[in-house]
């Protein structure tokens, strides 16, 4: 796997993903979204502890994106899809 | 309104009349334009649905089904798309309140940004009405008290999130909202959308608190 950008940086646990997946789920900045609203929608998606979604709410908000998956192609297309449902605005990366 | 409170098994509150009428309408105002009637989409009235098939009226073991098995009424592809739930469209939508509620999953890569719309897009189109349709549902007209399930809230939080974005959208809403708000002229025409669209984060931000 590629380094990632470097102002994006991958969550501790997606360092465990196989080497041979590299894409990526995206969440982008926008200034609608609440922050909290936020946090709620990757602690309830993802099923993150709150203070990963929290760091990872607050990467968006800062850095204008943040990784929030990484795996198979397949299971990105699937959280994006989830994500949308939720109204982020998220999109699938490759990380090459 | 009242902020959310968790309650058992889910979350309640109160809405008075005039807000759950504003609610409901602005609900029923991102239905409408989720609502893929003018669209695009093949025009229903154009499709023959009283049209007989050839071979389809004949029962179980009638001589025909056995003996010609092929298809006599070929479905275009918009009707085959129709039929598995795929959507024809592969761009985003014109409208940019549209276009962000189904934005594209891929940023440069409009070919498979239009390979996964046409796969998921009517699916997300109608969960976003279900969710919709959920407030409906749990939003007395005249007001009152409101309980939901946890699972309701959830499709609350949604519903109430593409009402926000749509609103959002219109009054082209930056980072800044807070400061632009305040600074608003009381006179400038977009002084009540603004204040609508301060009440919803304030509706979303209490039902988060509430389930958080």
């Amino acid at each position: 796997m590629s380094v990632a950008p470097s102002e994006v940086e991958l969550p501790e646990s997606d360092q465990q993903t196989r080497p041979d997946t590299p894409w990526l789920t995206i969440v982008w900045n926008d200034p609608i979204n609440l922050m909290d609203y936020v946090t709620y929608v990757f602690q309830t998606v993802f099923n993150y502890p709150k203070p990963k979604a929290r760091k990872l709410m607050l990467d968006v908000h800062h850095k204008g994106r943040a990784v929030v998956a990484a795996g198979a192609r397949e299971s990105m297309e699937h959280n994006v899809e989830i994500l949308h449902g939720y109204g982020l605005w998220a999109t699938v990366s490759s990380d090459s | 309104m009242d902020a959310f409170r968790r309650s058992s098994g889910g979350v309640r509150t109160k809405f008075d009349a005039p807000e759950a009428a504003l609610l409901r309408s602005l609900i029923e105002q991102v239905m409408s334009l989720l609502d893929d009637a003018d669209e695009g989409r093949a025009d229903p009235a154009q499709e023959e649905p009283g049209q007989v098939i050839p071979g389809r009226d004949a029962g179980p073991g009638h001589p025909d089904e056995i003996l010609d098995s092929s298809v006599h009424d070929i479905p275009t592809s918009a009707e085959l798309d129709a039929m598995m739930g795929f959507s024809p469209r592969t761009r985003a939508p014109l409208d940019p309140a549209l276009a962000r509620l189904l934005p594209d999953a891929y940023r440069d890569d409009p070919d498979a940004s239009g390979e996964f719309r046409r796969y998921t897009e009517q699916s997300l189109r109608s969960a976003k009405q279900e969710v919709a349709q959920t407030v409906l549902d749990t939003l007395p007209a005249d007001g009152g008290p409101v309980k939901l399930s946890r699972e309701q809230a959830q499709s609350w939080l949604r519903a109430l999130n593409d009402v926000r974005i749509t609103l959002g959208v219109r009054l082209g809403v930056t980072e800044e909202f807070e400061d632009e708000w305040r600074q608003l002229d009381p006179l400038d025409p977009r002084a009540t959308a603004f204040e609508v669209y301060a009440w919803l984060g304030d509706v979303q931000e209490s039902l988060v608190q509430a389930l958080s």
